[in-house]
């Protein structure tokens, strides 16, 4: 009985520690990142961490995904108290670099790797003199029109090059009858503006110049080139689907990928999950222009990026995993496990994907520009990137004109924003 | 006889020994109540007070109350949440608790067959998970996967049907409504557990009199359920003006279209945690939770003060 006994306290004591110890090493370094991609969980499990976990041993990497939403407050408050995790995943531009001002992000401009990425690149992630870079870039998103080939054929129908054969297009769809000519809902208000007014924009606002100008005071967004965008957004409402207003950000993925719906706007994301869930050849095209033969313009936008908790516990093997983040192998593995997540690596990435291909390469025949809300005018408050998800849903709705949207933009705008002189 | 009262005096002071069993059975209650409740409660509304200046937090006073109201976007924000909100209260006052009695009327008629099945029925949606709520509803109401479309085509009506969520003049009367289908077995439960505790005696001698039926009802119940009605609308007040929950599992944080839906629950949200790409300002909704807590105070003062009093309560 007593042996039974000590038996029992020697395998209790000695042998469960020792068994748990072989699942997780005590001596190994625990780095946790935070992040709002919580689509990609499954990636970054299955494929991203082990891959950087084969090459590192002694390093465990755990993803911790939360709402879109709430990420920025969350992560914010985490690292106000001292318990986020050692890599924090970057949103582009203002919000990161307040991040960094506050003294929550460490400075990488010693980091092995970051040169592998050019200075636009960086651009998202670095001081406004452009002098210290505080996150490792990931990818860019681009946005265009994702369409269904399958109804393009039996409709006999081709891609539209300019705005006046786009409305064409939807004008045989609705006729046809067969298919929601556009899949687009204006309930979670996000759509409107990102899928919307930031992806049909930048042909008339001239990308990188209507958006410099703004910062700089020169233009405003009641100039007849913001406004422009809003006038073309409330000629989508016919073309929605019965009852859009009250349709959210799933019900359209589900009305495009269920063969429903003919075209989405779309943002490049959305090709990972729309290939696992649609059962037709998906096609591509850029946001149309307005005459044939101008020049196109199309929201290339730096979207993601990883960076050092400066407050972390293990700053050490948080730095190998950014070194990896930036080497070119991640850059291929990334791409391709996340078709549409553009690498920002100089090195050129070889990608699978054909649909993901066919975004990239407007990228060669368009001016690629950001989205305007994003730098320097996203500072203040009201944020300019709501109001315009606000206003924008507005207009597609019809209960705003689009004067009176970019006028609102435009005072909230001016309440707090004094352009450098 | 008397001298039991004038007993020894060397034995009149009887000490008592201190009652401590009173406080440590108190204690478990007060100690946590204060610690998750009061504390939080006290502390919220010295932030109110509080704000950052320079990057430190310093004492400002009622600077902060000053720029909610007077901020020209802030103060539109709250107006609108506030008259949002008082909107969402008129509805459940107009509805959900003259229907709340009116069940309980029909439940305690006593040749009701299967009374038991419909009080359980109408009570179960009380005891859901907003979420499921919630989510039950934007599904039953989606024009594109939900049923309410094709029912309504059924009997005629697909006309009737819009997408009553997404639209500005009529999601804040949607979810009101939603809110209502959820909470009307309380008001139903407590009218029916008064009326339940009307004596017969009073009913006969009512009948006696000949007064029978409506006239019953109206003359003889309703006074008699009055305080439970008090309590109700009370309930429900401090309930409305404190809802979030349902407001953000329907129409997010964001509380659209266009903040026609926005009560003042998912305004003090999105201001003190942030949303998206705009920062949680503590102080400002500290400021906005303070205000919420002295309408409530205010409202419940009133009924206390001059509407309880003024309800004449009948002993048995």
């Amino acid at each position: 009985m007593t042996r039974m006994l000590k038996g029992l306290m020697l395998a209790t004591t000695v042998l469960v520690p020792a068994a748990l110890a072989g699942v997780a090493n005590a001596a190994d370094t625990a780095l946790t990142i935070e992040s709002w991609r919580n689509d990609d969980l499954s990636i970054w499990q299955e494929k991203l961490i082990p891959a950087f976990e084969a090459k590192n041993p002694g390093i465990k990497v755990t993803f911790a995904p939360m709402a879109p939403t709430e990420y920025n407050s969350a992560v914010n408050a985490k690292l106000e108290a001292g318990t986020a995790g050692d890599l924090i995943t970057c949103r582009p531009f203002d919000l990161s670099l307040a991040m960094f001002e506050k003294g929550q992000l460490a400075a990488l401009n010693d980091l092995d790797g970051i040169k592998n990425f050019s200075d636009t690149a960086k651009s998202a992630w670095t001081t406004d003199d452009g002098k210290t870079t505080f996150c490792v870039p990931m990818a860019s998103v681009i946005h265009g029109f994702i369409y269904n080939k399958k109804a393009f054929e039996e409709l006999k129908v081709e891609v539209p090059k300019t705005e006046d054969e786009f409305f064409a297009l939807l004008d045989k769809i609705k006729t046809d009858g067969n298919y929601i000519p556009m899949a687009m809902g204006t309930k979670d208000q996000w759509e409107a503006a990102t899928m919307g007014y930031y992806n049909i924009g930048p042909n008339d606002w001239k990308g990188e110049d209507g958006r410099k100008a703004l910062i700089a005071g020169t233009q405003k967004l009641t100039d007849a080139d913001w406004v422009e965008p809003y006038k073309t957004l409330a000629k989508w409402k016919p073309y929605l689907g019965d009852g859009f207003e009250a349709q959210t950000y799933p019900d359209s993925q589900n009305l495009f990928t269920l063969g429903r719906a003919a075209i989405y706007p779309a943002g490049s994301w959305e090709i990972a999950p729309f290939k696992a869930q649609a059962d037709f050849e998906m096609g591509a095209f850029p946001p149309p222009v307005k005459k044939a033969g101008d020049t196109c313009y199309i929201s290339d936008h730096n979207d993601i990026g990883i960076g050092l908790n400066a407050k972390g516990k293990n700053p050490e093997a948080a730095k190998k995993f950014l070194a990896w983040v930036a080497s070119p192998e991640f850059a291929t593995l990334y791409a391709n496990s996340l078709p549409g997540f553009f690498s920002l690596n100089s090195t050129a990435v070889k990608m699978e994907d054909p649909l993901a291909q066919e975004f990239v390469s407007w990228r060669q025949t368009c001016k690629p520009t950001i989205r305007p809300s994003a730098a320097i005018v996203g500072r203040g408050k009201p944020n300019l990137d709501l109001e315009m998800w606000r206003v924008s849903a507005n207009v597609i709705n019809g209960t705003q004109t689009p004067e009176q949207a970019a006028e609102e933009t435009q005072k909230g705008l001016d309440s707090w924003y004094k352009p450098a002189k | 006889m008397s001298d039991i009262y004038t007993a020894d005096p060397a034995i009149v002071p009887i000490k008592r020994p201190t009652r401590w069993h009173i406080a440590v059975f108190l204690a478990p209650a007060v100690l946590v109540y204060t610690a998750i409740m009061i504390l939080p409660l006290i502390e919220t509304l010295r932030l109110s007070l509080y704000n950052l200046v320079d990057g430190q937090t310093a004492f400002v006073g009622l600077s902060n109350f000053a720029t909610l109201f007077s901020d020209p976007r802030l103060s539109a924000s709250f107006w609108n949440a506030l008259g949002n909100n008082l909107i969402f209260f008129v509805i459940h006052m107009l509805v959900q608790n003259p229907v709340g009695v009116a069940l309980a009327a029909m439940l305690s008629i006593p040749k009701l067959r299967f009374a038991t099945f419909y009080r359980t029925a109408i009570f179960v949606p009380t005891l859901l998970s907003f979420v499921i709520v919630g989510f039950i509803w934007k599904l039953i109401l989606s024009p594109i996967w939900g049923i309410a479309p094709g029912m309504l085509d059924v009997v005629g009506l697909k006309w009737m049907f819009a997408p009553w969520l997404g639209r500005p003049d009529s999601a804040l009367i949607t979810v009101s409504l939603i809110s209502v289908w959820q909470y009307v077995g309380i008001p139903m439960m407590l009218i029916y557990a008064a009326l339940l505790n009307i004596p017969e005696e009073v009913l006969e001698a009512a009948e006696c009199d000949g007064i029978t039926g409506w006239g019953q009802f109206w003359k003889i119940k309703l006074p008699l359920i009055l305080p439970s009605i008090g309590i109700i609308s009370i309930l429900t007040f401090v309930g409305n003006f404190n809802a979030f929950d349902l407001i953000y599992t329907v129409q997010g944080a964001l509380a659209g279209p266009d903040g026609s839906t926005d009560i003042l629950g998912t305004l003090l949200y999105r201001t003190f945690f942030g949303f998206q790409n705009q920062m949680g300002d503590r102080s400002m909704g500290a400021t906005i939770a303070t205000v919420m807590f002295l309408i409530i105070l205010a409202g419940v003062s009133l009924y206390l003060f001059v509407i309880q009093r003024r309800i004449r309560r009948y002993q048995f």
